[in-house]
């Protein structure tokens, strides 16, 4: 009898499994429809850093390795083959060496070789005739000392010191293979890449049509024929649009939970997915005027944070206290809630308030004698709405503080140039990686170290832990450095935010990444099942 | 005649040319530039770069001289090129004005077609229900912002007919054009109506009690003869003015309705070269809406002449 029914379940089983294969089958056609919240400011990856440029470009180009494009959490256990088809570190870990897919080409039709990455780290570096107008990731590749060729199929890497991180700068999406054939002013304009889809048309302020590339290297794909993204700005009419089924999908991150309950309410089908987006909010504080040179007075402001306020005021609730990794489980190298509570501010608001108030009272600061500041940010709601939280905050430690919108495209020359005392930012990190969340933000010099914290011991622990090749140790390295930095106030994190996209439940193959949102738009094998 | 339309021309020319200096001087006025735009999205100031950004755009040059490329360039034809798309600026502000100039068209439209018969009906039933029921209209389309007007259609329309009204594609063929922009036309001759009602309806009671209509009625002219071939005539001269003005305001002043129905017109376009201090778009689009301006205030002044016969401008 048991046999029977083994056997019975063993059939349903089985056909289960080949009826879920059968409707699971992608379909060849149509144009996936996105909208787009903005003009991006060109279509060249590797000049911007912004994903208004990386959604839409992203499906136009291959990189020689990438991110697993349906695993949300992007890891080095998660990359795999694209342009290259396998890797290999030396001995020593000093070069690595890549093979190539043969018989790949570009847009326009000339072959893909070694050569056009060579000419893609030497636009990256500064290094060829060549130039970007901007080059906002040059620092993150300073470590190849050189990019060598061995025929057309096989290019190494050599790097000046072990670095297994440049994997995962390799994998990100903003790392995509740029060819020696088309300057890099038309890769604004006209990009011409590998992809599996090519540039159809760019109207600004209108759409982005992208057009099915049918001598993609990867046989059977792309399935659909196009990718549309209409620029729709206004975000209720998108909203409204994406109900009315004019598009099939919103634009990456732009939902939050309420607009995302108010969707389901008018389309109960649609698929909604909130998600961190690796975008902290965070407190630069200018530490080389008074009296903000004094440690004292920054550890009281890193003491006064209410991070769970902040969350539930900005997010509904959608975010999460961490330190500067994105914090588990979806990010990879977040400290974990044990070492985190034990940093001074994270623990008992009160009593950490009282802690600071107390240090306040002994710099000579009362209720009756408060600390009058300014708080400067960009004037963005996004900005300004935690500011105005912190500014609340503040309030309790005798801290009285005036808010000081600053114009948009103001904003990161005033910081530059040392213009403010208090500041409420918004960093984004393109990778999941402690090299580019490290070197970019705390090393000394760097251009987006906006405090202009530089603590050399420090620094020597970010270059122990980016050689470490054993992902473990390298991990417990990391824990003691952002403990370290958010214990020396270097630029106090008040929450990293989670937002949302919604699609039709037609769309299949949609994966939305949880630990970054510049790296899951290639969308070659994204299909429409009507 | 003649001496009239020269020296107007020649004022209009001054003109527009204050309004190009004028235009130059506040947009290097504003802080920030393309090259500070370009920068800030990256997050990070890298002055080198940046020095070489303004310098290959010209923008480093001192401000007379790159007035005189701009107006040199103008006179010449050519409109420069836009900083962000980096394409001729003439191919990315000359697709966009026939939308905005039939959007603007159709509210026009509107509002003459529905705003004058309107206002006359309500001047003459002056006090009736009917006249009270217009009013509160005309008022209530004077009251409601565009922008949430126009929202609150783009909802009815999903919620009772499953669509949106909206632009994602460049509609073909005359009907499926009447569709798209009748909506947002209609959304902004709503207002426009309301004011040209309103203004009608008192223009008309003013004129309806002179001496001349009561002659005219007593000489036994019919009411259709009186209120429309005796005072209408003379009501509508300060209507054409808020009407001339209203046409000049449509071309460059949509930018809340091309933003909430999503049309790429020049309104939304011209804010949108201005968040990017995209100085060629901004500054040929002034001028463009400039020249519409002036040159529509020209023929409304024309037409006053041929309205009323007793106006005519000095040799």
């Amino acid at each position: 009898m048991t046999t029977k029914l083994n056997v019975l379940a063993a059939g349903m089983l089985a056909l289960a499994s080949a009826t879920c294969a059968q409707a699971a089958e992608p379909k060849s056609g149509g144009i996936m429809r996105f909208y787009h919240r903005e003009t991006p400011p060109s279509l060249s990856i590797h000049e911007e850093a912004t994903f208004s440029v990386n959604a839409p470009a992203m499906a136009l180009f291959n990189n020689l390795v990438v991110y697993d494009q349906h695993k949300p959490q992007n890891s080095m256990d998660t990359i795999v083959p694209d342009l290259a088809e396998s890797w290999a570190w030396s001995k020593d870990n000093l070069t690595l060496t890549f093979k190539l897919h043969q018989g790949v080409k570009w847009h326009d039709g000339q072959p893909f070789t070694s050569k056009d990455v060579k000419c893609t780290f030497d636009l990256i570096q500064g290094k060829g005739q060549d130039k970007f107008r901007k080059n906002p990731r040059k620092d993150l590749f300073k470590n190849i000392t050189d990019v060598t060729t061995n025929g057309d199929y096989e290019v190494t890497l050599h790097l000046s010191r072990p670095q297994p991180s440049i994997l995962a700068m390799l994998a990100t999406g903003y790392t995509p293979m740029y060819s020696c054939h088309v300057p890099a002013a038309q890769m604004r304009t006209h990009p011409i890449g590998t992809g599996p889809f090519m540039f159809g048309e760019f109207k600004q302020n209108e759409s982005i049509k992208l057009v099915k590339n049918p001598n993609y290297f990867k046989k059977g794909l792309p399935y659909l024929d196009g990718i549309e993204y209409t620029i729709i700005p206004n975000r209720a009419t998108a909203v409204l649009a994406f109900v009315a089924g004019k598009v099939d999908a919103t634009f990456p991150t732009e939902m939050t939970s309420a607009l995302i309950k108010d969707i389901k309410s008018q389309d109960p089908t649609a698929i909604c997915e909130i998600a961190p987006i690796n975008v902290s909010s965070n407190l630069i504080v200018n530490r080389e005027n008074p009296p903000f040179n004094n440690p004292d007075l920054r550890k009281a402001m890193a003491l006064s944070l209410d991070r769970k306020a902040f969350i539930d005021i900005i997010f509904q609730g959608q975010g999460d206290a961490g330190g500067t990794m994105l914090p588990p489980p979806e990010g990879v190298w977040g400290l974990p809630p044990d070492i985190l509570k034990t940093i001074p501010g994270y623990g008992d608001v009160a009593k950490s308030r009282e802690e600071a108030r107390a240090i306040m009272t002994k710099l000579g600061y009362s209720a009756d004698k408060p600390l009058k500041i300014k708080v400067s940010t960009r004037n963005l709601a996004t900005y300004r709405d935690p500011a105005v939280v912190l500014i609340d905050q503040l309030k309790t430690i005798y801290i009285d503080a005036e808010l000081e919108p600053v114009e948009s495209s103001a904003w990161f020359a005033k910081v530059a140039r040392n213009d403010y005392s208090v500041g409420l930012n918004l960093t984004g990190n393109g990778i999941d990686d402690p090299d580019q969340a490290f070197y970019e933000n705390y090393a000394c010099g760097s251009e987006r170290n906006y405090t202009h914290y530089c603590n050399k011991d420090i620094e020597a622990l970010f270059d122990k832990q980016s050689v470490e090749t054993d992902v473990e140790k390298r991990k417990k390295m990391v824990w003691d450095i952002d403990k370290k930095l958010q214990e020396d106030v270097a630029r106090p994190i008040l929450m990293h935010g989670r937002s949302g996209m919604c699609w039709k439940p037609y769309v299949k193959n949609l994966t939305v990444m949880n630990n970054s949102v510049y790296n899951g738009y290639r969308y070659e094998d994204l299909w429409l099942d009507k | 005649m003649g001496t009239y339309l020269i020296r107007r021309f020649f004022l209009m020319l001054l003109t527009l040319f204050g309004i190009s200096v004028l235009v130059f001087v506040m947009l290097r006025l504003v802080p920030g530039n393309i090259a500070d735009i370009l920068f800030d999205a990256a997050g990070m100031i890298n002055t080198a770069e940046k020095h070489d950004l303004e310098k290959q755009l010209g923008i480093d040059q001192p401000i007379i001289v790159q007035y005189g490329q701009w107006i040199g360039g103008l006179a010449r034809g050519d409109l420069g090129y836009s900083y962000v798309s980096e394409k001729p600026a003439i191919q990315e502000i000359a697709p966009r004005i026939p939308i905005t100039a039939k959007l603007a068209g159709l509210a026009l439209m509107f509002s003459i077609v529905f705003g004058v018969p309107l206002g006359v009906l309500s001047a003459v039933k002056q006090n009736s229900g009917l006249d009270y029921v217009l009013r509160v209209i005309s008022l209530s389309g004077l009251s409601m912002p565009s922008f949430w007007l126009g929202l609150l259609i783009l909802m009815a329309f999903v919620h009772f007919f499953g669509t949106i009204p909206i632009y994602t594609n460049p509609p073909v063929g005359f009907w499926n054009t009447l569709a798209l922009y009748s909506v947002p036309a209609a959304a902004v001759g709503f207002r426009s109506s309301a004011l040209v009602m309103r203004l009608t309806r008192s223009s008309m009671l003013e004129v309806l009690r002179q001496d001349y209509i009561r002659t005219a009625r007593a000489k036994g002219a019919s009411d259709q003869n009186v209120n429309y071939h005796h005072a209408l005539r003379n009501a509508l001269l300060p209507v054409v003015t808020v009407i001339g003005i209203e046409a000049a305001f449509l071309m460059g002043g949509l930018i809340v309705t091309e933003t909430v129905f999503n049309i790429p017109g020049i309104a939304r376009f011209l804010v949108e070269a201005i968040r990017w201090r995209d100085y060629p778009i901004v500054q040929n689009l002034v001028m463009f809406i400039a020249v519409v301006a002036v040159s529509v205030n020209f023929l409304i002044d024309l037409l006053y002449a041929a309205l009323d016969p007793r106006i005519r401008y000095a040799s």
